[in-house]
């Protein structure tokens, strides 16, 4: 049975001309990028010639990246960084309600540390509310971090209407574009962006490999200390591999990014589509249209997601949930909840994320197979009365 | 490498594809909904009674794997036993006629043991009453 990944949201396969990029510097280039003879200096050069390639995704300047070891450790670098460099400043940080953890969280910590933090609401579709934004403003806001969308339900954020409003308050403003770097064009010179987390294994690059944009003049403590490293801000031996292959996935993305978006917002919206005239009772999460191109998000009313999850794995069929029953910490998805969706609706979330390798062939076949998976798991809810029975076409 | 790994047992799976006596009884002799304080997951459980044996049950699950293949399991142990015998069916117990299930899972078999109890307990206090 042919495997129909279509959870790139989570993760994504290694392109294969990232791989093949890669392979030399595990056993040829391996020099430590520190010492001096050649071996070691190619290495370098490698790592530079990365540098450039993530600072064109972005517009920024190649002194302005700093490599770490993955997204959410370049979140933890610019809020934390932010934080202990600018006490003087104030203690104010303001983020939002659908965070990913990786900011909540290490938001969260930092309130145990004496910080304070607001965490703004969002509307129905998962926007930030800009009112509330403001007026949580403070003499001792020292950091705005919002992400550029959300990894759930794909909802674009206002981030230009967000970092002018902290640049007029002298406010630094950084955003996790983990889920857009690579998905939807990016300037942060044009956007007005002080920091941006980005990660390689969201856009065909390897895993254990992010960065963190960092403007020149922004003023930011290292977590990690040791060598000097990245210009003092991260310390440790550089991981060459995996930077030489986020520079190539950044590379691949800048040129195939806008036929990229193009074909998977139209496949996305088939599969809506599809979904939508088979099943009842189904709710589209998100905003209608800006939203990333490759993420849909639905609860389907009366049934547990998990349970969808392993029918559709039966099937091939690889997907993820916001249901308490697959968090882990069995609650239901902070997003959908801070959305407004009841928690029984977001037990029943689904979410599809396409990407480089998803055909009009896997959509088909997701349309075919969910609806009876969706009927059975009815018939054995206790909620299923509720649901209205329907004539399956197709 | 293992080549098999899987949250769930094969026997959880098989539970889980083909559940057995998904559905209602017409007038119960008893039943017990539940919800799952947890992760609000909800069973309901059906039983038919003869001379005080179990001889029939049926449930409705709305919840993750682990507990509509419980849902499944427990209705299935019941039958044939006497009400005093069902009362002492425990969440392991039902875990591991299903060959075990991942610990975050566990709860999942306490609302398998909980409605079976809720139930029972309905027959018994409708017991009570007619013979008043
Ligand atoms: S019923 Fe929610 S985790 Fe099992």
């Amino acid at each position: 049975m042919k495997k129909i990944y279509l959870d790139y949201a989570a993760t994504t396969p290694c392109h294969p001309e990232v791989i093949e990029e890669m392979l030399p510097f595990f056993n040829q280039i391996y020099g430590n990028p520190s010492s001096v003879y050649q071996l070691a200096q190619k290495a370098k050069g490698a790592i530079e010639e990365a540098r450039e390639k993530v600072a064109r995704l972005l517009n920024a300047e190649p002194e302005e990246i700093i490599f770490t070891g993955g997204g959410t450790e370049a979140d933890n670098m610019a809020i934390k960084g932010v934080a202990f460099a600018n006490k003087k400043r104030g203690n104010h940080i303001i983020t939002s309600r659908i965070e990913h953890h990786a900011v909540i969280n290490t938001c969260k910590w930092l309130e145990k540390q004496g910080l304070k933090v607001t965490y703004i609401s969002v509307d129905k579709f998962g926007v930030i509310d800009l009112d509330e934004l403001r007026k949580s403003l403070t003499d001792k806001t020292i950091l705005i971090s919002i992400m550029h969308a959300n990894n759930e339900v794909g909802t674009i954020e206002p981030i230009q209407e967000i970092a002018k409003i902290a640049r007029e308050r002298g406010i630094y403003f950084h955003t996790d574009a983990v889920q857009t770097a690579g998905k939807v064009p990016i300037d942060v010179k044009e956007s007005g962006i002080d920091m941006l987390s980005l990660s390689g294994h969201k856009l065909y690059g390897p895993k254990g490999i992010g960065a963190l944009y960092v403007r020149k003049g922004v003023k930011i403590s290292p977590l990690i200390h040791g060598g000097h490293h990245e210009r003092n801000r991260r310390a440790g031996t550089e991981n060459v591999p995996g930077i030489v292959g986020l520079g190539k996935a950044c590379e691949i993305a800048s040129k195939e990014m806008a036929n990229e978006e193009k074909r998977l917002r139209e496949l996305r919206d088939k599969l809506y589509k599809g979904l939508n005239e088979r099943i009842d009772d189904i709710i589209l999460n998100g905003h209608p249209h800006r939203r990333l191109p490759g993420i849909l998000n639905i609860c389907v009313k009366y049934v547990e997601g998990e349970s969808m999850l392993i029918n559709l794995d039966l099937e091939g069929i690889c997907v993820s949930s916001g249901s308490a029953c697959t968090s882990g910490s069995l609650e239901p998805s902070h997003v959908l909840l801070a959305m407004g969706v009841p928690a029984e609706v977001a037990h029943g979330s689904l979410r599809f994320s396409l990407g480089r390798n998803t055909t009009q062939k896997d959509i088909d076949r997701v349309i075919s197979v969910l609806p009876s998976i969706v009927e059975k798991l009815r018939a054995i809810s206790p909620f299923g009365k509720e649901a209205k029975s329907k004539e399956y076409r197709g | 490498m293992k080549d098999q790994w899987a949250l769930y047992s094969k026997k959880v799976m098989e539970h889980f594809k083909h559940p057995r006596n998904v559905g209602e009884i017409k007038n119960p002799d008893g039943v017990g909904r539940v919800g799952n304080p947890i992760c609000g997951d909800v069973m309901e459980l059906y039983i038919k009674v003869k001379d005080d044996k179990i001889v029939d049950a049926k449930f409705r699950t709305f919840g993750c794997g682990a507990a509509i293949a419980t849902s499944s399991m427990v209705t299935e142990m019941v039958k044939g036993k006497t009400v005093k015998e069902a009362l002492k069916i425990s969440n392991r117990a039902v875990a591991e006629a299903l060959d075990g299930l991942p610990p975050i899972k566990m709860h999942c078999s306490v609302l398998a043991e909980d409605a079976l109890k809720a139930a029972i307990e309905d027959y018994l206090a409708k017991k009570n009453k007619k013979n008043k």
